[in-house]
Order: C-alpha cells, then structure tokens, then sequence
C-alpha cells in the first residue's frame, strides 16, 4: 500500500493549521489530546469517537501458551488489552478511497 | 467517554483556550488519521499505537442460511496496533489481578 507514515508532527502541523495556535502548542495539545484518551482506556472506559470508531480495553483470563522454539508450555498470565473497532464511517471511507483507484 | 467528554475534560484542563479550539484540535486530529488511512498511508503514535490499513482478499464465502457461494470482493480495512508503553501502561494499574507464580501452575512435564 502506498507506505508513506504519518506522525505526530503531521498531526501538530495540521492543527496549527487549522486553529490559530503556536507550533508548540499545537503539538502539546496533540499530545494531551493522546494522554486523556489513554488515562481514560487505563480506567477501564470505552473511548468512542463518533465516524472514526471505538476504543475498548478487553480482560483476558490465563492460559497456556506454548513456546513455539522449544514447545515448552509457558502460562500466560491474565491481562488487559486494547482493541479498536473502526466505525462504519471509516470503513467505507478506506473503501471507497482506496479501492477506487488501486486494484493491486 | 464520547468525543464530547474528551472535548470537555481537555477544556478543563486548558482553561486558556476556547472550548470551540478545542473541538477544532479534536476533529482535526482524527480527521487527519482518517484521511491518512483513505490514502492507504500508516498513522504511527509512539507509545499509543499505530494505525494502519489491511488488504483482505476477494474470497468465496457461503450465506450461512442458504448455502449459495457468494463472491466477496476485495477490501481493505482499517487496524490498530497498541503501543509498546500503552500496552504496558494498561496492566500496569489497579485491579490488574497479581501475577500468579509460574511454580503454583500445574505440572508442565512434557508427554
């Protein structure tokens, strides 16, 4: 797929540029912006963005795994992950825009 | 937390800033993450995650009721990896339950 990466200096630029704020602030705001959405998914709470998609923290219980090297069995202990589920909107953005013009 | 919660803690935080900034920063961040991924380009965010778009291919699937074939087309969708220090920020606090010495477990001889 195309392969360019965006960052959060494309990001901070492009809120300097849509609000009139410094450079430096842009990226701080970037920046907090990202922390209140990770204090909130450390609480335990859905983060949900309308037409972009949700945020949700799994708990998963303990379970053997193995070592694939060795086929040893090792426990995994129980843990909390973080999943996103894309909404509708988004999906149909990266499909209309993208198979559009690449067929691959 | 909706978007409008977000909106409204990060204003209380920035007193200094005008609440309709702070939408604008908000929706242009994830504007700019879904516009990125329209473009088949990857969002990376150091420490929260990385976003980027997966290609599945067309493929015969079944209508589960009917039994007909049905052909599926091409497409893309849109994924998201955790980052490293989020990923461990998460397990790190509160009710995480305490890790269960590797010892206590049931005898691991292999058969």
């Amino acid at each position: 797929m195309a392969g360019n990466t965006v960052t959060r200096a494309q990001l901070s630029e492009a809120v300097y540029q849509e609000v009139g704020l410094s450079r430096n602030e842009s990226a701080d705001l970037v920046e907090s912006v990202l922390k209140e959405i990770e204090e909130s998914l450390i609480r335990g709470e859905t983060v949900k963005i309308s037409s972009f998609g949700s945020f949700y923290v799994r708990e998963k219980g303990r379970r053997i795994g193995r070592n694939p090297k060795t086929g040893e069995e090792v426990p995994i202990l129980p843990r909390r992950v973080l999943v996103f589920r894309p909404s509708h909107v988004l999906k149909d953005r990266i499909n209309g825009e993208l198979s559009a013009k690449q067929p691959e | 937390m909706v978007k409008s919660e977000l909106i409204m803690r990060l204003a209380e935080r920035n007193p200094h800033l005008y609440q309709r900034d702070i939408e604008r920063i908000v929706s242009t961040i994830f504007e700019e993450v879904s516009i990125a991924l329209a473009r088949g380009d990857r969002v990376e965010l150091r420490g929260f995650g990385a976003f980027s778009v997966k290609r599945r291919a067309a493929r015969v699937a079944r209508n589960p009721r009917t039994g007909a074939s049905v052909s599926v087309e091409e497409k893309f969708v849109p994924f998201f990896k955790t980052g490293k220090e989020l990923r461990i920020f998460l397990n790190s606090l509160r009710d995480t339950p305490a890790p269960v010495p590797a010892a206590a477990g049931p005898a691991t001889e292999p058969r």
